[in-house]
């Protein structure tokens, strides 16, 4: 049965309409060999075996009378943000410990009433505070892919870098992941797998531990351009509990993945190449060009002046809201507490011990740059820089259907390499990947090719707001040209 | 205005002083559900039963905001002669306390949903003076913490976390305590009458922020003709004074306070006071080191809010009769006096309960019912005139009785004080006692001349002194039990003995 | 702008998290260093914009008045640290 592994979500959930397998039999592999890699990879918080052949079972019973859902069958990895009724749901933060909602995320209730089977939680920085998934209470996720000929342990990327290493060593047809900066394409990227953010409000926030309210974008990753449009377009659509979800309707994706892209203008912004840029990012963008160029697109060289102030207004705008999002961790009313001589002492030891280093360091920056005397020339300005962001893409648009970038700066890097190094040069993973989240517009990240280490490499498609169906349409036709098939070497095993 | 109009000057060793004040009005929104979640408002439930997850701040909950609480704040913006603000905003002010779940306030900092207005008050005396309203902003109530369950820790109730507040913040415009109690008064009025807050106060549905200064006399002036404030001194907010006695008790301790520290050279801290209503006193609430720095930003969880203008048009077209219309009307249509009509719509149940006696009776007679009598009555038992035991329709009958001289005012308060302890048809209980008056001329001449006969000296004397007529007045109420009609017996005494 | 170890201290405060007394000197630095960086904002001309709060361009949506939500007690508490007699309980408070 270890073969279905190695399936596609497309082919298995064609595989389970089939009656190749079952779906009780998918999850019992998926959970054996989810308690297998873990102990390598720890890539989970929680394996719900239980859970996942119950929900399987009522998956073949569907199956059986008909009434499959869009991913009918499916076992699918949720990360540690996402609220699942009853399970931990710990945002991998010691101040959560033990916390297990009442309720369940919107984006995972859609999950579910599709048919997706729970196969558990997985690991993250903590409150989606990072780059390489090091900064997590349960400790660091180890990435399945490793230098050619090396046995060093290198970073998945983050904050979602255990939803990225459990589908990269094939445990899971899809995770969930959020994207505050570049959570989900950063990961996506650093080990070989599809990563989407769809535009800022089509999937529900509501239930979903929140970072940087206006900059969080729950989204999937996925082994295929199209296993991702068939996980956005389960995962999206209007919520009322969400004010600042998108009222209109969800379109067809799944349909646009193959279609052609003959005539599409491709941008490519100058701005991106940036100095100290790896050769082989730099070749693969270029090749990215030629293959579209060569399925028919045109290409265009476009400016987005703002581009290199995006990340420094990202450092101003997430840490201001986090350090508000995140007053509610108090040990008041749920999460663990820890007794001080009186309340203030209370409050401050609880978040003194429940916070990570980053995160009080996050905290602090924003609670710094919202306070008084300092509102308007740091918080304000960020904000004014935010739209002319904005701007440039809606110039940029004018002249092309989407962009086309490298995804990072950089292949994956050892767990503990940048330990000593500046908060900066952990933020600066996040350069290329950051400008959309600042503007809220949809954009992927396809594995393309390997650097001479044999990592894995991604290209980031970009498009304007709500036009999801041309990144997929490019998605696909760059997964095409690039014919990535290479899978990490199971030396876990 | 100046401070020597109003007579409120504090008469320090160094100097003479005013007193100026600036409220803050916190009025609960009357709503079925709270600002951001379904909750219920309603008063009284168990602890922690009105509360949903989002009132309860757990990781991932989201507001959306309740369509009802944004028209009662319009509605109270146009009941205050307000600018309504098309385009406001919802803001985030931070800070730390176990009743406030999210460890924020959503409130509206810099652009609030209604700006700039006034209203004209009344003092104890009947003359009136305007207020300006700064502005009125939407935000969440807190929790309640309750300190004495426990000796060691404080309880927490999240029922009233997120239910909606309009804080209400006048200009400082006030200048003596009686001001003080009559501009709430009037604020609780309109928002009664326009039906967006319950007003009562022992329910926590109102809450006053008083902010108090005292400058030299003349400085208050300075202030009104220039726009500066440095002319006002020093303020100190007393926090959530619950009642108007308290709130004129605040004022006064707090600004002969202050004026008692200046004058022997020491400065005015700006900071929050609460008042103790045990001692009469404010003392400090926070210390200076605590000094709060809320980091308002705009929620991001939250949209701009605009107002169409059709909204806004509909609920300006479907706006209630409000005081001082009301009090308009009651002068110029049913001529009653300014003293009577403005009693009358200084309290929504007052008013309605004098339109539900009236019903095209006598508008005076009813007025002066209302006012003197029945109110009379209930202050003197200490009830409000909704726990009235006598109804409108009750004494409307009773009016009506009076000037149809069915009944004569006199047996007009027997009879109220019979439908005041045994309740009924004030018409029936008339009828059942007779009670009716005799205007029958020849009963009363009988009972006239009866007495004239019975009493010769006495009716002599009458001519030489016409006031002692009086005597017989009584004596003929007292042989027909009051039932006699006072004119009647007037004329027939006035007939047989000075004629 | 730089930030102090004071004024760190004061920060910390506000955010209530205990003071970083091993890591003042490390976290101010820290903190200057994303200070600096971020200083590069004030290169571009913002004269006249709007401050963008969200990418979201539709209407704020509204609900209607009516009690969908409460009575959810067990759900409220289930997760409390101390609750008693249907109250959360949190350290002595009074102001
Ligand atoms: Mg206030
Ligand atoms: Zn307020």
């Amino acid at each position: 049965m270890s073969d279905v592994l190695s399936l596609s979500l497309a082919e298995a959930l064609e595989g389970l309409k089939n009656k190749d397998f079952s779906a009780r039999e998918l999850a019992e592999t998926h959970v054996k060999a989810a308690e297998a890699i873990n102990p390598a990879l720890n890539c989970f918080t929680v394996i719900d075996g239980d859970r996942a052949i119950e929900m399987a079972s009522a998956s073949d019973a569907r199956i059986a009378k008909g009434e499959a859902g869009l991913l009918e069958g499916a076992p699918l990895a949720i990360k540690d943000l996402y609220a699942v009724q009853g399970v931990n749901t710990e945002a991998c933060s010691n101040i959560l410990k033990g916390f297990k909602p009442e309720y369940e995320s919107t984006v995972t209730q859609k999950l579910w009433d599709q048919g997706a089977v729970f196969l558990g939680k997985t690991n993250m920085d903590e409150f989606a505070m990072g780059s390489s998934n090091e900064t997590s209470a349960h400790g660091p996720v180890i990435n399945p892919w490793r230098k050619t000929g090396s046995d060093e342990n290198l970073v998945p990327g983050g904050s979602s870098g255990g939803a990225a290493s459990a589908l990269a060593a094939g445990v899971s047809y899809g995770s969930t992941g959020t994207d505050t900066g570049g959570s989900i394409r950063q990961p996506a990227a650093f080990t070989g797998l599809v990563g989407v953010k769809p535009t800022y409000g089509r999937c529900s926030r509501w239930g979903i531990v929140a970072f940087a309210s206006s900059l969080d974008h729950p989204g999937p990753f996925a082994k295929t351009v199209k296993d991702s449009a068939i996980l956005t377009q389960a995962m999206s659509g209007y919520d009322p509990k969400d004010s600042t979800s998108y009222p209109g309707e969800v379109p067809n994706w799944i349909e646009a993945v193959g279609q052609s892209v003959k005539g599409l203008r491709i941008g490519v912004p100058k701005e991106y190449s940036v100095d100290g840029m790896p050769e082989d990012i730099a070749k693969l963008w270029a090749q990215g060009v030629d293959w579209l160029k060569a399925a028919g697109c045109e290409i265009v060289d476009v400016s987005l002046p703002m581009t290199k102030y995006a990340l420094p207004a990202y450092y101003i705008i997430a840490p201001a809201e986090a350090s508000s999002n995140l007053a509610r961790y108090d040990g008041m009313r749920y999460g663990v507490r820890v007794e001080g001589e009186d309340l203030a002492d209370t409050y401050e030891k609880t978040r003194a011990a429940g916070f990570g280093a980053e995160v009080q360091r996050r905290v602090l920056m924003g609670t710094y740059v919202l306070s008084a005397g300092y509102y308007d020339a740091y918080y304000v300005r960020a904000l004014k820089v935010r739209r002319k962001i904005l701007e440039d893409f809606n110039n940029a648009f004018t002249q092309v259907d989407a962009l086309l970038t490298p995804t990072t700066p950089s292949a994956a890097f050892g767990i503990g390499a940048k330990a000593n190094a500046s908060p900066l040069e952990m933020y600066l993973n996040d350069i290329f990947t950051v400008t959309a989240n600042i503007a809220g517009v949809p954009a992927m990240s396809v594995p393309a090719g390997l650097d001479k280490d044999g990592l894995p490499l991604g290209l980031q498609i970009i498009t304007k707001a709500l036009d999801e169906a041309t990144m997929f349409k490019v998605g696909a036709a760059l997964e095409d040209a690039a014919g990535f098939t290479a899978k990490p070497q199971a030396w876990w095993a | 205005m100046t401070a020597t109009d109003t007579g409120y000057i504090i008469h320090g060793m160094k100097g003479d002083w005013e007193v100026v004040m600036g409220l803050e009005v916190h009025a609960q929104v009357q709503s079925q559900a709270k600002l951001f979640s379904g909750a219920a408002t309603a008063f009284g439930a168990d602890p922690n039963t009105q509360v949903s997850l989002v009132d309860a701040a757990m990781p991932g909950m989201l507001p959306v905001i309740n369509k009802e609480c944004v028209a009662q704040a319009v509605r109270t913006g146009l009941g205050l002669n307000a600018q309504i603000n098309p385009h406001s905003r919802f803001d985030r002010k931070n800070y730390f306390y176990p009743d406030l779940p999210q460890g924020y306030q959503i409130s509206q900092f810099s652009d609030p949903i209604v700006g700039e207005g006034e209203i004209e008050c009344e003092r104890e005396d009947g003359s009136r003076f305007v207020v300006g309203i700064e502005r009125l902003h939407l935000e969440q109530d807190a929790g309640k913490s309750i300190h004495d369950l426990d000796p060691n820790a404080t309880y927490v109730d999240l029922n009233r976390s997120g239910v909606a507040l309009m804080e209400i913040v006048s200009k400082p415009h006030i200048r003596t305590p009686d001001e003080a109690s009559a501009y709430v008064a009037k604020l609780r009025a309109i928002l009664r009458y326009l039906g967006t807050c319950g007003g009562d106060m022992e329910k926590g549905q109102l809450r006053a922020d008083v902010n108090v200064s005292v400058c030299p006399v003349g400085g208050y002036a300075k202030f009104r003709e220039t726009g500066d404030f440095k002319h006002l001194g020093t303020r100190c907010e007393i926090k959530n004074v619950n009642s108007l006695r308290f709130i004129r008790q605040a004022i006064e301790y707090e600004a002969n306070r202050q004026v008692e520290i200046i004058e022997e050279g020491g400065k005015i801290d700006q900071e929050t006071r609460l008042f103790d209503a045990g001692t009469g006193v404010t003392r400090s609430m926070r210390s200076k080191e605590d000094a709060h720095d809320y980091r308002y930003f705009p929620d991001p969880d939250l949209l701009p809010l605009i107002l169409e203008e059709d909204f806004i048009a509909a609920i300006k077209a479907s706006l209630p009769e409000l005081p001082d219309e009301k009090r308009k009307r009651f002068v110029e249509e049913l001529g009653l006096t300014d003293y009577d009509a403005s009693v009358l719509v200084s309290d929504k149940d007052r008013a309605d309960y004098f339109e539900a006696v009236l019903e095209g009776r006598d508008a005076k007679l009813a007025a002066n019912w209302v006012n003197n009598e029945l109110f009379g009555r209930l202050n003197k038992e200490g009830l409000s005139i909704t726990q009235s035991p006598i109804n409108p329709q009750q004494l409307g009958k009773i009016v009506e009785l009076i000037s149809k001289e069915v009944i004569s005012g006199k047996i007009a308060k027997d009879l109220f004080e019979i439908v005041w302890e045994e309740g009924g048809d004030p018409e029936a209980i008339v009828e059942d006692r007779g009670m009716k008056q005799v205007t029958d001329t020849g009963a009363i001449e009988a009972v006239v001349d009866q007495l004239i006969a019975d009493n010769p000296d006495q009716a002599a004397k009458v001519k030489d002194k016409p006031k002692t007529m009086g005597w017989f007045v009584g004596q003929v109420m007292k042989a027909m039990q009051g039932k006699a009609n006072p004119q009647a017996v007037n004329d027939i005494l006035t007939k047989k003995l000075l004629d | 702008m730089s930030v102090t170890t004071d004024e760190v201290r004061r920060i910390a405060k506000l955010a209530r998290i205990a003071e970083p007394t091993a890591r003042l000197e490390a976290l101010t630095q820290e903190l200057n260093g994303i200070l600096d960086w971020v200083e590069q904002l004030g290169e571009v001309d913002v004269e006249g914009v709007e401050p963008m709060t969200t990418p979201v361009v539709t209407p704020l949506p509204m609900r209607e008045d009516a009690i969908t939500d409460g009575n959810v007690r067990d759900k409220v508490l289930k997760n409390a640290p101390n609750a008693d007699a249907g109250f959360f309980v949190v350290p002595k408070s009074v102001e």
